[in-house]
C-alpha cells in the first residue's frame, strides 16, 4: 500500500521537487520548503513565478516578482544567480550542460555554465523556455510559433510558425519533436527534421502540465478529466493516432502529471487533489493520494523510483512512497 | 469552479496620455479607504509610489485562434493575474491602467474568456479618463478615444476648468452621442469620488443596469436619479441634457460610433435568445457593447443581458416588482449597425 507523508504548508505550490533525494516544495511566496530530517525552510525570491529542476547540477532554479533568478541547492543553500531589473521573471529552464534561461517580457536570458549570460530579444513576450536534451538548443514559445536559438553559435534563429499564442514548451527526450501548449485549449508539435505539424486537440481545458515518459515514447499530458497520453514512437509522432485516456474520472480534471523513470506508469494528479498511477498497457488504475484540499500542481519522481513529491495549489503538499 | 465569494473584482482604466490616469491611479494607491489594491501598469512612470503589488506589463494582445477576429484578449494579462492569483491574500481588488491609445476590448474580454482569469477574478468596470480640453482634437485623429468612451461604464471627463461652461457641454453631448449608457463625472484633477469608480458592479448581472440612470430612463423626459453628491470641486454634474432618442448615428462630427436603443414590451423566449443569439455572432465585430433587462413572457423575473463583441452572459436577476411595467429595453453601442432591421427584429420577438 502507498502511504502518504503529507507536508502542509500555507500557500500554493508552484512546483516539487527532489534535489539530491530530498523533497523540495517551492511556494509563490518564495519560501522554499524542504523534508531533510524534518521541515526546513529557506527564502528565495520575494513572490516565485517559476521554478524548474536543474539535473546538470541537481538544484532548484526559480525566478519571481522581484525581477531575480535564484538556485537554491541541497542543504538549503540559496544563490542569486541573475537580476533582470523590476520586471517579473516569468519563466525559467535548466540545460544538460548547466546553462539555464529565463524570460522578461520579451527577452529571453541563458546562462552558461561559466557565468557569461547572452541577451536573445523577441518581438513578442516569451512564455515558456526549454533547452534541448543536448543542451545545443533553445525553445522560446511565443504568440503564433517557437523561436529555436543556438545559444553558444552565432546564426540565425530557426522560426517555427503557427497561428495562436504558445504557452509552454518541451523537447522530446530523444530531440526529435517540439511540443507546445496553447492558450487555447490544445497542444502544437513540430518533427524538427522536417518542420511537419502536429495538432493535438480536443482538451476540454487548457493543458497545463506535460511529461515525457522513457526514452520519450509517449507525452502524457493534464487539460482534461484523464490523463492525454499521445504516442511519439513512430517517425511521425501521435499524426494519425489516438492517444491513451488513462485515469478517467467523471468528475475531475487532471492538472499535474508525472511519468514514472523508467516503466510505462504515469502519476496522475486531479483539480481535487486526488493522485493516481495508471499503467500504460492494461490502464491498470492504484490510488496514492486521497482528495485533498487544493489542485495538484506539480510531481516528481526520485531517482529510486519510489518517491513522488507532490505540490498543490492549496498548500497540503507531501511525499508519496509507493513502496511502504 | 468559479467561485463568487472569492472573485477579485478589476477595474480597467483607460484613456489617453494626459488625460489624468496617473492622477487618479495615484488617488486610489494612497487614499484611506481601508482596500488594498495591486495594480498593473504598462510603465512604471510616474506613479510616485513604492507598491511591491505595482507590476509592470507589456501590452501584448492575443488573437484566438477559433477564427474569430474579434476574440482578442491581453495575454500578458493573463499571465499576470494568474501569478498575482496564486497569493490572493495580498489585495482585495486588481486596477488594470492601458496605455493611451490601448483597446479597452481585448482587456475586457480577458476576463470572460481565459477560463482560469475568469474563475478568479471579474471584471468590475471599465473607467475612461477623458480631457475636456483635448477630447475633439483626439476624436480626430484616432480611432481609439471614440472606443475608450464607447466601451466605458464609467467617464471621468477631467481638466472642466480648462474650457468655458459651452465647450463643456459640447464635450459632454459628444461623449452622450457615442455611449449613452456611460455614467459621467465632471471633475478637476480628476477628483472623483473613488467609489464612483471603484466597485462598481458594472459587469455583474444582478447589478448591472440597476444604477444606470441613463440607460434605463433614456426614453423618459429628463430624468436623473444620479445620487452623486461626491463634488469636491463645486461643479453640478450629471446634468442630463439627453433626452433624445438614439436610435440612429450620431451627427456629432468625428463620432462613428452610434447607439441604438430599443425598446419593447414582454420577448417570447422561444423567438427572443435565438435571435441575440444570432444578432451577435453576424454583428459581433461591430458591436463593441450591449446591455438589456428583458421582460420574458410567463416570467416573474427581470432577466438581463449583456455583452462584449461575441461574448454574451445572460441571467434571471430579480423579481419583478409590483407595479413595475413589463417591459424590454436593449441598447447596442457599435459601429456600422442598421438600427432599423435591429429595431424591427427585436420587436418581431415579442411575445404575441
Amino acid at each position: 500500500m502507498p502511504t502518504v507523508a503529507p507536508l502542509d504548508l500555507e500557500g500554493h505550490c508552484v512546483t516539487a521537487v527532489f534535489v539530491g533525494d530530498v523533497p523540495h516544495f517551492a511556494l509563490a511566496d518564495g519560501t522554499v520548503h524542504r523534508l531533510d530530517n524534518g521541515h526546513k525552510t529557506v527564502q528565495a525570491n520575494d513572490g516565485l513565478l517559476a521554478a524548474f529542476h536543474d539535473a546538470a547540477n541537481d538544484r532548484l532554479i526559480t525566478g519571481g516578482e522581484d525581477g531575480k533568478v535564484f538556485a537554491v541547492k541541497a542543504g538549503g543553500e540559496v544563490t542569486d544567480l541573475a537580476s533582470a531589473g523590476k520586471k517579473w521573471i516569468t519563466s525559467v529552464a535548466a540545460g544538460p550542460q548547466g546553462a539555464i534561461a529565463y524570460a522578461t517580457g520579451k527577452t529571453a536570458f541563458v546562462r552558461f555554465a561559466d557565468g557569461k549570460t547572452r541577451e536573445f530579444a523577441h518581438p513578442r513576450s516569451v512564455e515558456g523556455l526549454a533547452f534541448s536534451p543536448k543542451g545545443m538548443r533553445f525553445g522560446v514559445a511565443r504568440y503564433n510559433g517557437a523561436t529555436l536559438h543556438f545559444p553558444a553559435a552565432e546564426g540565425k534563429p530557426v522560426e517555427l510558425e503557427w497561428a495562436g499564442a504558445h504557452t509552454g514548451i518541451t523537447f522530446s527526450p530523444d530531440g526529435a519533436f517540439l511540443v507546445t501548449t496553447m492558450q487555447e485549449n490544445a497542444l502544437h508539435g513540430w518533427k524538427l527534421a522536417d518542420g511537419k505539424h502536429m495538432r493535438m486537440t480536443g482538451y476540454p481545458g487548457k493543458v497545463k502540465s506535460l511529461s515525457w515518459s522513457v526514452k520519450g515514447k509517449w507525452l502524457a499530458s493534464s487539460g482534461a478529466p484523464a490523463a492525454i497520453v499521445w504516442p511519439f514512437s513512430g517517425k511521425d509522432g501521435p499524426m494519425g493516432k489516438a492517444p491513451l485516456e488513462l485515469g478517467t474520472r467523471g468528475n475531475a480534471m487532471v492538472t499535474a502529471v508525472a511519468c514514472h523513470p523508467s516503466q510505462d506508469v504515469v502519476a496522475v494528479g486531479y483539480d481535487d487533489g486526488m493522485v493516481m498511477a495508471v499503467r500504460f498497457s492494461d490502464a491498470k488504475e492504484v490510488l496514492l493520494r486521497r482528495p485533498g484540499k487544493g489542485a495538484i500542481t506539480s510531481m516528481m519522481w526520485d531517482k529510486e523510483e519510489r518517491r513522488i513529491a507532490f505540490g498543490s495549489a492549496a498548500g497540503d503538499c507531501g511525499v508519496i512512497d509507493i513502496t511502504a | 469552479m468559479s467561485d463568487a465569494q472569492t472573485q477579485i473584482p478589476v477595474t480597467v482604466l483607460t484613456g489617453y496620455l494626459g488625460a489624468g490616469k496617473t492622477t487618479l491611479l495615484n488617488r486610489i494607491l494612497s487614499e484611506n479607504h481601508g482596500r488594498r489594491y495591486a495594480v498593473i501598469v504598462n510603465e512604471f512612470g510616474e506613479i510616485g509610489i513604492d507598491n511591491d503589488l505595482i507590476v509592470e506589463s507589456d501590452e501584448e494582445i492575443y488573437e484566438m485562434n477559433n477564427g474569430c477576429v474579434c476574440c482578442t484578449v491581453r495575454g500578458d494579462l493573463i499571465r499576470v493575474v494568474e501569478g498575482l492569483m496564486r497569493r490572493p491574500g495580498r489585495f482585495d481588488a486588481i486596477v488594470v491602467e492601458t496605455t493611451g491609445l490601448a483597446d479597452p476590448v481585448p482587456v475586457a474580454q480577458t476576463f470572460f474568456m481565459d477560463d482560469d482569469v475568469r474563475s478568479k477574478t471579474k471584471l468590475d468596470a471599465v473607467v475612461a479618463l477623458v480631457d475636456a480640453k483635448h477630447l475633439p482634437l483626439r476624436l480626430k485623429d484616432s480611432k481609439e478615444a471614440e472606443d475608450q468612451i464607447a466601451f466605458a461604464d464609467v467617464v471621468v471627463l477631467n481638466k472642466t476648468d480648462l474650457v468655458t461652461p459651452d465647450e463643456l457641454a459640447k464635450v459632454e453631448a459628444t461623449i452622450r452621442a457615442i455611449n449613452p449608457a456611460a455614467r459621467i463625472h465632471r471633475t478637476t484633477r480628476a477628483g472623483v469620488a473613488l467609489s464612483e469608480v471603484l466597485d462598481r458592479g458594472a459587469f455583474d448581472l444582478s447589478r448591472a443596469l440597476e444604477n444606470d440612470p441613463h440607460f434605463l430612463e433614456a426614453h423618459d423626459d429628463h430624468h436623473d436619479h444620479d445620487h452623486d453628491h461626491h463634488d469636491h470641486d463645486g461643479h453640478h454634474h450629471h446634468h442630463d441634457h439627453d433626452g433624445h432618442d438614439h436610435a440612429h448615428p450620431s451627427d456629432i462630427h468625428d463620432v462613428t460610433v452610434q447607439s441604438v436603443s430599443l425598446r419593447g414590451g414582454e420577448m417570447d423566449p422561444k423567438k427572443f435568445f435565438p435571435w441575440i443569439e444570432k444578432i451577435t455572432q453576424m454583428e459581433g465585430p461591430n458591436i463593441l457593447r450591449l446591455k438589456g433587462i428583458i421582460a420574458l413572457k410567463g416570467d416573474d423575473e427581470r432577466y438581463v443581458i449583456q455583452g462584449v463583441h461575441m461574448i454574451i452572459e445572460g441571467d434571471h436577476q430579480r423579481a419583478w416588482k409590483d407595479g413595475e411595467k413589463h417591459e424590454s429595453r436593449l441598447v447596442f453601442i457599435g459601429r456600422e449597425l442598421d438600427a432599423e432591421r435591429l429595431k424591427k427584429s427585436f420587436e418581431a420577438c415579442q411575445a404575441a
